[in-house]
């Protein structure tokens, strides 16, 4: 049979265990230097194992093709705007992916002796300061491996330094408009969830949280700005709330990108915060990660850090090990090191007023956007917006159009969508963060796109409601997906 | 600055278009109190060159053209050039999580690959798209456990790595959720058996062990398998060789495979980002943390792959998730499948004979501290490891970890660990310092 | 669509009672909210439940929505044929689409809940 192409080859490029074929390889190790052993007398019989049944076995050129043909069916940055709102999608500069592949700084092993690792220590040294002057904060640790991650480990602070004064306390207070991971986080770290509704403007309503914040409340999680792009501008009572309660402000540092030069949390109330590397400071998404999620505190959480610590002892980096208020380990080792290679080398680049000016032009692509697209979509929030702006379908709404259907049809414009349904105070969401990444041009394409897709809605709300018409697979049924998951490949 | 597209007038023209007379109004709405009113403290910004050169000054600080015998967690194993050209297509670099299916077909393809691939290597029924690392995954499978059982604590073995036994006490000390360590058998290193019968109670819901345990061991994964399953609970392993999955055999009596992926063309970029990675029995899926992928079809009948069961995941059911975690490792796992499909059946079989054979020519010109069997580390006996390793360093040789500073018993004890890129010269060094 | 010989809760479940048994189940309206329905979780046989106290939940691709038991009693039956099935909800939300059967400790609890009109009258104001 004749396999039918369409445009290319590379459109049906099958599984690798379906080009597989017995005896094909891609590797070749060098001839062995020492006796062989014979794997049942090393191990014991009943050890070893049979051959890995169904693993691939392909040539280095059909490897090779294989993941590119594979690479063409994604959209990435490198292609065009991606404007998730939430998602901070900039730039990767690659002169940072070069760095972190600088030899000794790559192949260094966690448990290399200190003294032969002072360039890793070094760095992640000058990342902790960098990030506490942008933060305003007075210590970071870089051990957490993701923003939530980051989370936990800064509400077990809270939760810590709460403990030693007493009571750990049972609560903590969740704006309505918060990501998912606040409430997930504070759940394993043991807490009760309550959360806040937002005042009518999409802020924190500082009247509720007054009634709300008693003795058993131990923080109140709050993004800022929000979730909708507003700047929080009661942020500063509601931390003189919640300190005269002694309960502490945490903040998500999800939406940092509006804030790097501008303003700092530390100067503002916040006593404890994560930072997402793989959004502020541009280290890649790689498709879901990895990331780094750096927590950054005031003064009172120091001691209850995660160990090891770096200190400086003479003219060298060491680890303090012995800290007994610590939190303990978060995960092994210092941290995603190689995320942390790719962060410094973007605050490097950038330097301070460099990074000022990336905020800047971040928050303008956002309020233009706003500007060009508010007479034709419905802005349910009118307050002033930051880095994102979030709209609703509503005027589409009455066509049957919802924002799902209106972001798969931006994927036939050529743009990625923005963030969909989220955040959940808005009914029918549309939340778009351009980043600093984009120039007029691309912005403008966007407008434009946004524009005809709104005409299109009135127009031809089909059209709209079945799109992406030109991607190599159209829409995907996630029911089936799921009502009967088949979650690996099996030979048929 | 380079990264910013704008020129000055196109900047100029968009704030026009805002309203807005100077880019500073932007933000004329936050109140003054919060301003920061003077410029960051950090340094001007720097050209590529010099970026380049303040790497290299800080890798030079590093050690440099040194061999090494450090194990523990993280292996040095050769990285096939295919593993970084593919990775470093932008298209894989440069995407986000891959929610858009229509848009993300070469992730999600890819994802269920990997997911596949991890099936056929643990015997497992079910593998998830990545966890953080092998030891914030141990937490998780615990907390999984629990959930699954109905009960509360978890015991888990002293022979597994010691950090992530420190992660799990972490995440534990807040949940309620005791957790009991058990011991080795001295003479063998494996586990032992009537010690972990002693702690194993009608109350437990996970029995963890590592297999090859902290010391290179082969572990008792049936035997732990029966004693657990007999009480009630789930045995959770745990692995942070993968390459030794080439040739020992899979735990598949396990209920919950914890794992790290670090060996499977990771760098070990100085302790991160690695791959962490939770394979279960079917009945476990709904319990499950982190994304999965699954197959379906698009509108016109063709096989397509998207995220799937996201209701188990933090941002549908926020404080009932099976677990907080959002960002995984994509990327990583993506080094690790290439590296798969490097190596491929074959491949990884004589990679795994090639690191049993390094590390027993090694073991069989040292004193060993154990005598069960192992893979490619083991804990040789040896006066004042310290001491030893200074001499190794004058030799241009990092030797193995001392492990008094994670087992007080052990402080003659030093692990070794001998992969197919440490030559029999090299080890022929060690010998003579170490003999 | 709202069967008369059916009573209903505010969260949306009906409840059939015949003599001390009761058969609970989701409305239409309820399945037609949540969209496809592709899992859905119950209690096993035995569980005792208090009126108003979560049974289980159903979910669709995007959303999980929690179940209350409309009256106190002890399950003896869960529709196992929704594990592989789950649809049914959507298509048939008052026959083969039901969830639980229960002895009710309290039938007369059915009292406390809206009859077809009531409930009608509701979630036309709901809208």
């Amino acid at each position: 049979m004749i396999e039918k192409v369409r445009h290319h080859l590379s459109q049906n490029e099958p599984l690798l265990f379906e080009r597989s074929s017995p005896g094909k390889r891609a590797y070749q190790l060098p001839e062995l230097d020492v006796p062989a052993v014979d794997p049942a007398e090393a191990l014991g019989a009943e050890n070893v194992r049979a051959e890995i049944a169904g693993f691939p076995e392909v040539s280095e050129v059909e490897a090779i093709r294989h993941f590119t043909r594979l690479s063409t069916w994604n959209y990435a940055i490198d292609h065009g705007m991606y404007p998730l709102g939430s998602c901070t999608m900039k730039y990767n500069p690659r002169i940072n992916e070069l760095v972190a592949r600088t030899e000794a700084l790559a192949w260094a092993h966690p448990y290399q002796p200190e003294a032969l690792a002072q360039g890793s220590m070094e760095v992640m040294a000058r990342l902790e300061a960098a990030l506490a002057e942008i933060t305003g904060m007075d210590a970071v640790t870089l051990q957490p491996a993701a923003g939530a991650h980051g989370e936990l480990t800064g509400i077990l602070l809270i939760r810590a330094l709460l403990q030693k004064r007493g009571n750990p306390r049972r609560k903590i207070l969740i704006p309505d408009s918060a990501h998912g991971t606040n409430p997930a986080t504070a759940a394993i770290a043991g807490y009760a969830v309550e959360n806040i509704k937002s005042s009518e403007s999409g802020v924190l309503d500082v009247a509720a949280l007054e009634q709300l914040v008693t003795d058993d409340v131990a923080a109140l999680m709050v993004t800022n700005p929000n979730t909708l792009g507003v700047f929080e501008e009661n942020i500063i009572h509601a931390a003189e709330i919640l300190h005269a309660k002694g309960a502490m402000l945490y903040m998500d540092g999800a939406n940092m990108n509006a804030l790097v030069g501008i303003a700092r949390p530390g100067d503002f109330g916040v006593d404890v915060m994560h930072l997402n590397l793989h959004k502020t400071f541009s280290t890649p998404h790689g498709g879901g990660g990895p990331g780094a999620g750096p927590v950054a505190v005031k003064a009172p959480f120091e001691p209850f850090l995660p160990a090891p610590r770096l200190k400086r002892s003479g003219k060298r980096w060491t680890y303090d090990y012995k800290r007994k208020h610590s939190i303990g380990r978060v995960k092994a080792f210092y941290g995603n090191f190689g995320v942390l290679v790719r962060a410094l080398a973007y605050i490097l680049a950038h330097g301070g007023a460099g990074l000022r000016n990336a905020t800047v032009d971040a928050v303008l692509n956002a309020v233009y956007i706003r500007k060009k697209l508010e007479p034709y979509y419905d802005l349910p929030y009118p307050s002033p917006n930051m880095h994102e702006v979030v709209f609703s379908d509503e005027r589409q709404a009455r066509h049957g159009v919802r924002t799902g259907d209106l972001a798969k049809r931006l994927i036939d414009y050529g743009f990625h969508p923005y963030t969909v349904s989220f955040p959940l105070i808005v009914h029918g969401a549309l939340m778009i963060e351009p980043t600093e990444t984009e120039g007029k041009m691309e912005i403008d394409q966007f407008v434009d796109a946004m524009i005809s897709i709104a005409r299109e809605a009135e127009a031809d709300p089909q059209l709209v409601k079945s799109a992406p018409h030109g991607t190599r697979t159209s829409r995907v049924d996630e029911v089936a997906a799921a009502r009967k998951p088949v979650l690996r490949w099996k030979p048929a | 600055m380079r990264y910013l597209p704008k020129s000055n007038s196109e900047r100029r023209a968009m704030l026009e278009a805002c309203g807005v007379a100077h880019a500073d109004e932007l933000f004329a709405h936050l109140p003054e109190a919060v301003r920061l009113g003077r410029p960051l403290a950090l340094d001007a910004g720097i050209s590529e060159y010099e970026i380049v050169q303040y790497f290299r000054d800080r890798a030079a600080e590093n050690a440099n053209g040194y061999a090494s015998f450090l194990g523990a967690g993280v292996y040095r194993h050769y990285r096939p050039v295919l593993v970084d050209t593919v990775v470093s297509r932008g298209e894989f670099l440069t995407s986000y999580t891959p929610y858009q299916a229509e848009i993300s077909q070469g992730t999600l393809t890819a994802i269920f690959e990997f997911q596949t691939m991890l099936c056929q290597l643990t015997g497992m029924d079910v593998a998830n798209a990545s966890m953080y690392d092998g030891s914030t995954a141990v937490p998780e499978a615990a907390m999984m456990a629990v959930r699954a059982t109905g009960k509360g604590r978890v015991v888990i073995a002293r022979s597994v790595h010691p950090e992530y036994r420190e992660v799990l006490h972490t995440y534990a000390r807040h949940q309620g959720m005791p957790v009991a360590e058990f011991g080795y058998v001295p003479e063998a290193g494996t586990i032992d058996l009537e010690d972990l019968d002693r702690k194993l109670d009608p109350l437990t819901a996970a029995v963890i062990i590592q297999s090859p345990n902290f010391f290179g061991i082969v572990d008792q994964v049936k035997t732990a398998a029966e004693m657990a399953h007999r009480r009630g609970a789930l045995l959770v392993v745990v692995f942070t060789e993968a390459v030794s999955m080439g040739i020992v055999e899979p735990p598949v009596d396990a209920d919950i495979v914890a794992g790290e992926l670090q060996s499977f063309a990771i760098s070990p970029s100085y302790g991160g980002p690695y791959a962490g990675i939770l394979a279960v029995k079917e009945k476990l899926i709904r319990q499950m943390p982190g994304r999965l992928v699954g197959q379906s079809i698009d509108t016109h009948g063709k096989r397509a792959f998207c995220l799937t069961l996201a209701t188990r995941e933090q941002h549908i059911r926020r404080e009932k998730a099976t677990s907080n975690i959002c960002t995984n490792q994509a990327l990583i796992a993506l080094m690790a499948t290439v590296f798969m499909t490097v190596y491929g059946k074959e491949g990884l079989r004589e990679l795994a004979a090639q690191n049993l054979a390094k590390a027993h020519y090694l073991v069989s010109k040292v004193a060993p501290r154990f005598c069960g069997k192992f893979f490619n580390e083991f804990v040789a006996r040896v006066d004042g490891p310290e001491d030893a390793n200074k001499a190794l360093l004058k030799k241009k040789i990092i030797g193995g970890v001392p492990l008094g500073r994670f087992y007080p018993e052990l402080a003659d004890g030093m692990l070794l660990c001998a992969t197919e890129m440490n030559t029999r010269a090299e080890m022929d060094a060690v010998a003579e310092v170490l003999a | 669509m709202v069967p008369e010989n059916l009573r209903y809760t505010k969260e949306h479940e009906w409840l059939l009672v015949e003599g001390d048994t009761g058969t609970v189940g989701i409305t239409d309206h309820a399945q037609e909210e949540l969209g496809d329905i592709v899992y859905v979780d119950l209690p096993r046989v035995g569980t005792a439940l208090a009126q108003a106290s979560p049974l289980g939940s159903v979910e669709s691709v995007k959303a999980v929505s929690e179940i209350f038991s409309p009256a106190s009693g002890e399950v003896t039956e869960a529709n196992a044929a929704l594990a592989d099935a789950p649809e049914k909800l959507n298509e048939d939300p008052y026959g083969a689409g039901w969830l639980v059967k229960m002895k009710l400790s309290d039938p007369a609890q059915a009292g406390s809940l809206m009859t077809a009109a009531e409930y009608q009258a509701y979630v036309g104001a709901e809208k």
